[in-house]
């Protein structure tokens, strides 16, 4: 190149609210130094926090793999080899299993932060050349709760059924169990310019967060108790005689039976379930009552529990009763984690789905992929196990003994960590595709390097369902190759049937055609409208439909246009505090680093600022067990311990510790947490399991 | 009808609930989530007429907080609609072991395979001359423990000026207070010399009495309601001084007492309430239950709900399945007040009084002008009662610590005093702040960093913006950067001034996507 490489309108690589951002070469023609400059986008308006002004750091980075790797046996070190070597191993690897043991002898472990040609071509990989049903995601330890409970009550699940500048027109917004201000800052603007119009906010979260600082009113429940006070506030709106009877009569089912089971949930026993006084749910309520336009937000805190969708639907109730969903400036919705929660979610890799989120177990779905894919409807695999189920399987009788993992660091991510890694170790066979030797790939029998979001242009579908066009902005390094690449050269290797483009606009037109008619509509979604309209909101069945912004505005995506309350019970956390383990633990994430830290503990700048866990202790608790700030402590549970430093802070509650899970190895606090399931979801309860807390001398 | 399926090769189940209260009403809906099912064939009786409602919430009735429609647990539609028998308005007469039947009031003989006794309490009417008129109450005075006397005492409320509550347990004075507020001129008459006897200390007694009168009740203790005038209705009651009240409503929360005269005759053991062991089973007959007020536990009978709730939930754990390990260990006990104005929680024992000896700590705050009065009672550093008058702003927190039995802070007064958080930094001066304080924790820029760049030629937010970051995540330490640009500026008054239209660098681009798409 001679001149100047043009400046390169993109997205961050991280968080779901995927800010807009600009890539421009430091130096013409040379090398792959970007520097990041923030874009006047409608989501994040030209703000980024730390890791997206660093995100360019990582493009360049000594890190980076290069070559694949492979190891001859279990014992022997990774060493490289060619592409072909690489591929040709793994495929005979799964032939191998697949002959002895069936399809279903090969996994595939899917990520969230892939994009939605990734995802598609992902789950048709798993479909139609492996032709097994063991595939499942990471997004299943994020989003599954808030889906599962959107789906029963609304018969759709797109996180945010509006757009964020929404938030800015609500009188009160009632935010549970997220930390925004520091897991995505700039949607913190939206909160300040709701503020500044004279909006309040409730935040719901047991620890005095950055973004609870900020509100009128914080409730600092027990962790593992929202549901309870969701019901109890709800009891309160009946009581004091605020349900929104005609928008309950006109466009909801089920409310006597929800109105039954909240009569059981009086304030004064909510207070002793929840920690959170009588005064302070009638304060809440009366914020929620007095609104004209008001929000109900969910985040991780509500949902990574094994009652997470019944506490979603706890939360869904009280919006319906206020009359919320589908009114202007007001609703419910969820926030999404990952980078694409939410286009992840709609794609196929998921265990019981197919493109535009359709139902695996459906006939008509299935037909109308098999058509697209070029296959019979009946060679279809049927569902098969959730995230932590298969990963649970693997190398038993019943589980795959060969796994291909894409896009997830899982040694790190998954709950009861230690008990997985002894899964994996279980396994014939393991291939990763990353972009560094991550913990996960260190364990792997064939690393695969693949290139990274500026090396490679795709699509992802933000936290408000608003599809966005990722951009190449850099030549990605010699001999890294796209994940697309990846699966074509598998598919080749394996004698696959169809089409597998490597191009993801080829890639992006035939989910467009699996999508249609589907839920997740993209069939008029494309590259250039995304550019010309910064981002079109799904559903979008034609290129001449304006794309669907704001849902439910008339009716619900139910088969009658109702919404539908659904009565919950309060049931304790899987794991209550007892004398052997007399403290609450309870996860969550830094404002320096991104889920498993592969990224970010790799850029300078976030590692320099947090470069090993710490763990809250209220100061209460740190007396009672002598401990001072900076000690060396280890967290013991019953399924394994993780160790950080001692942050003595009073934004904790006393009855609880916290610590963040962005470290492997022996700081990786998910050795820690429980595995316990929702029976509906199948999340884990990642937020609430009982600990001690133990000095390391 | 009935969803019982009789299944082969056995009867399907008879399960008989005799009580329609918050026991029996929580049991049933207990059991039928563990019997989805229904295997088991459920029937109800209940001496009240309709569904199951919620007793805990009369007092807010009666206050005009509620209305009597919004406190159904469990209407008689949905009973029908779960295949349940509800038989309401009926009580039962005899029960007969030996043919595993109960009698009801009309005759009719019911079968069961396991019987749930769920009867309750029944309120104590004290002896007062003149108060019955055959087997009624003369009009004016009431019995406080239903919904129908609470939609009586409503009515007469309508219609009184003047009332006398007997009794200052908790119930008596929920109602005190709500009739008060309903702007009657209410006396409390209280037999001994304390409010709340079961759950206050004495001092505790004097702080609560003085909030009390302050709401305009006015109390008497240590007497009694010895008679009542009455002709036509109520005009005055007679105190064991002599001293007369005029009043035309007489309300008596003199207590309640276990029902347990079915179980009595039926040869059960009976103390206070129907004997049972830890899987709540009759200690005379294992096909026996008996759970809620009725029931006597190692010695306790419980008058809460909480503790009803929980041995509903193990009841229907065994009912539904016997081998399954729920066994009831008993219940701590947490008292809330329900009196507008009136902040009162109590737990456990509140008796007690230690300095310390034998491990017994008993800590106080005492504020008597404001209405203020605080105990906890601990015990080898774990809660074993406490009270909180006045305020209660840390009773989530107590009541935790309480239920957990979890060991307390070593700085006791920490569960009595709210903190104050510190104030958020942005209201703070940033002259005050050190170097090192992290003004924007998007990027982490500190004090120094802005003060280094000013020093550079940064000499507006936007410019320092653009080469620290400061501002550029979630923006919410603006104030606070152009509270130190000013600060600077002012200490620095050399420096060429702040211009306020000053681009923000390269901050923000436009936004020209169709010149970028990579062919």
């Amino acid at each position: 190149m001679t001149r100047p490489a043009p400046d390169t309108a993109t997205h961050c690589p991280y968080c779901a609210l995927q800010c807009g951002m600009v890539l421009r070469p430091v130096d013409a023609g040379v090398g792959a130094r970007l520097n990041v400059i923030p874009r006047d986008f409608p989501t994040n308006r030209g703000g980024l926090c730390q890791k997206g002004w660093t995100s360019a750091e990582l493009l360049a980075s000594h890190q980076r793999l290069t070559t694949p790797l492979m190891r001859v046996d279990r014992d022997a070190p990774l060493r490289p080899v060619s592409w072909d070597v690489a591929l040709d191993r793994v495929a005979a690897e799964f032939r191998r299993a697949q002959a002895r043991r069936g399809p279903d002898a090969v996994g595939i472990f899917g990520g969230g932060g892939l994009t939605n040609e990734k995802a598609y071509q992902l789950g048709k990989f798993a479909r139609v050349a492996l032709r097994t049903s063991a595939i499942d995601y990471n997004g299943r330890f994020c989003m599954s709760s808030a889906a599962a409970a959107g789906i029963r009550a609304f018969g759709i699940d797109r996180g945010l059924p509006f757009p964020l500048p929404d938030l800015a027109d609500a009188d009160t917004i009632l935010l549970v169990g997220s930390n925004p201000a520091e897991t995505m800052p700039p949607f913190t603007r939206w909160l300040t310019a709701q503020r500044e119009n004279g909006g309040r906010l409730i935040v719901v979260d047991p620890r005095r967060t950055s973004t609870a600082r900020q509100a009128t009113l914080h409730l600092q429940p027990s962790p593992g108790s929202d549901l309870a006070l969701a019901n109890g506030l709800l009891h309160l709106v009946v009581a004091g005689g605020h349900v929104d009877a005609d928008y309950v009569a006109a466009r909801t089912a089920g409310f006597d039976d929800v109105r039954r089971v909240v009569a059981s949930y009086w304030p004064e026993r909510v207070e002793r379930i929840t920690g959170v006084t009588v005064a302070e749910q009638r304060a809440a309520v009366e914020l929620l009552v007095r609104a004209s336009q008001a929000m109900v937000l969910t985040a991780r805190g509500a949902e990574q529990h094994s009652k997470g969708v019944d506490t979603v639907t706890a939360l869904i109730n009280l919006a319906l009763a206020l009359g919320l969903p589908g009114r202007a400036g007001s609703g419910y919705g969820c926030l999404t984690g990952q980078g694409n929660g939410q286009g992840g979610r709609e794609h196929g890799q998921k265990a019981d789905q197919l493109p535009g989120y359709r139902r695996l177990d459906d006939p008509a779905a299935r037909a109308h992929v098999a058509a697209v894919w070029g296959v019979d409807p009946d060679d279809l695999p049927q569902p098969g196990r959730s995230a932590f189920e298969l990963l649970d399987s693997l190398g038993t009788d019943d589980g795959p003994s060969a796994l291909l993992v894409m896009g997830s660091n899982v040694v790190v991510s998954v709950p009861s960590a230690g008990r997985i890694a002894d899964r994996l170790a279980a396994l014939d066979f393991m291939a990763v595709c990353d972009v560094v030797l991550s913990e996960t790939a260190e364990r792997a029998d064939v690393v695969l390097p693949v290139t990274q979001w500026a090396e490679e242009t795709g699509t992802m579908t933000n936290l408000e369902g608003r599809v966005l066009l990722r951009r190449q902005a850099v030549h990605p390094p010699e001999g890294v190759r796209s994940d697309l690449d990846v699966v074509a050269g598998l598919a080749a290797r394996l004698d696959a049937p169809g089409q597998w483009s490597t191009d993801p606009r080829t890639v992006f037109d035939e989910l467009r055609r699996a999508s249609a008619g589907g839920v997740a509509d993209y069939a008029g979604i494309t590259y250039e409208r995304i550019a010309d309209e910064d981002g079109v909101f799904w559903p979008c069945p034609s290129t001449e439909h304006p794309g669907t912004p704001r849902l439910f505005a008339d009716r619900f995506a139910t088969p009658d246009g109702r919404a539908r309350f659904v009565a919950v019970e309060h049931r304790p956390a899987a794991e209550e505090v007892d004398d052997e383990y007399p403290v609450h633990l309870t996860t969550g994430r830094l404002l320096q680093h991104y889920q498993s830290g592969a990224q970010t503990r790799r850029v300078r700048a976030l590692a320099d600022a947090q470069p090993e866990p710490m763990l809250e202790v209220h100061p209460d608790l740190a007396e009672l067990y002598e401990l001072e700030e900076g000690d060396r402590v280890r967290v013991v549970s019953r399924r394994g311990a993780a160790d950080g430093l001692v942050r003595i802070t009073e934004t904790i509650r006393p009855d609880t510790v916290f610590m963040p899970f962005h470290w492997g190895g022996s700081s990786s606090v998910n050795l820690v947490t429980s595995a316990a399931l929702d029976p509906v979801s199948r999340m884990p309860e990642f937020k609430v399991c009982a600990v001690r807390v133990e000095r390391v001398s | 009808m009935s969803a019982g399926v009789i299944r082969a090769g056995g009867m399907t189940r008879e399960v008989l609930v005799v009580g329609n209260g918050m026991a029996g009403s929580r049991f049933v809906q207990e059991l039928l989530e563990r019997d989805l099912d229904r295997r088991l064939r459920v029937t109800v009786v209940g001496d009240e007429p309709g569904g199951a409602y919620n007793r805990m919430q009369l007092s807010n009735v009666l206050a005009g907080a509620v209305r009597a429609d919004d406190i159904t647990l469990a209407s008689e539609q949905w009973y029908t609609a779960q295949g349940v028998t509800l038989v309401s308005g009926r009580t039962v007469t005899r029960l007969d072991r030996r043919a595993r039947t109960v009698v009801l009031d009309d005759g009719a003989t019911l079968p069961y395979h396991v019987l749930v006794l769920a009867t309750g309490s029944t309120a104590v009417l004290p002896v007062v001359d003149g108060l019955t008129r055959g087997d009624r109450l003369v009009e004016g005075a009431a019995l406080f423990r239903t919904l129908d006397d609470c939609v009586r005492i409503d009515e007469l409320a309508r219609s009184s000026r003047r009332a006398v509550v007997l009794g200052a347990g908790v119930l008596g004075l929920e109602a005190a207070r709500g009739l008060a507020g309903r702007g009657i001129d209410v006396t409390l008459v209280q037999r001994g010399g304390r409010l709340m006897e079961r759950q206050l200390d004495a001092e505790a007694s004097r702080v609560l009495a003085r909030t009390v009168r302050e709401l305009g009740v006015r109390i008497v203790t240590d007497a009694a309601v010895t008679a009542v005038t009455a002709d036509a209705r109520l005009s005055a009651v007679t105190l064991s001084d002599g001293a007369t009240i005029e009043a035309d409503l007489l309300v008596l929360c003199c207590g309640v007492r276990p029902r347990v005269e079915l179980a009595r005759d039926a040869g059960l053991a009976v103390g206070d309430g129907v004997i049972v062991d830890d899987r709540l089973h009759s200690v005379s007959d294992t096909d026996v239950v008996a759970i809620g007020e009725c029931a006597e536990h190692r010695g306790r009978t419980y008058g809460l709900v909480a503790p009803a709730w929980e041995q509903a939930r193990v009841a229907a754990d065994l009912v539904a399945d016997a081998t399954r390990p729920s066994r009831y260990a008993g219940s701590s006990v947490v008292t809330r007040l329900k009196a507008a104005g009136v902040e009162l929680a109590t737990m456990g024992d509140t008796a007690a009084s230690a300095d310390g000896a034998d491990g017994v700590e008993d800590i106080r705050f005492v504020d008597g002008a404001r209405g203020v009065y605080q105990k906890l009672v601990v015990r080898d550093g774990r809660l074993v009662g406490a009270i909180l008058l006045g305020d209660t702003r840390t009773v989530g927190t107590v009541t935790q610590l309480f239920d957990r039995g979890a060991m307390l802070p070593v700085d006791r007064a920490s569960l009595l005093m709210v903190r104050r958080n510190a104030p958020a930094p942005t209201t703070q001066s940033p002259t005050a702040l050190p170097g090192r304080a992290t003004i924007c924790q998007c990027n982490g820029v500190t004090k120094a960093a802005i003060c280094e760049a000013w020093s550079d030629g940064a000499r507006s937010v936007a410019a320092i913006a653009s080469c620290t970051r400061a501002t550029t995540g979630c923006g919410t330490c603006r104030d606070t950067v152009e509270g130190l640009v000013d600060w600077l500026a002012a200490a620095d008054p050399e420096a060429p001034p702040a211009d306020p239209e000053a681009p923000s660098g390269d901050a923000v681009v436009a936004d020209d996507l169709s010149e970028a798409v990579p062919a």
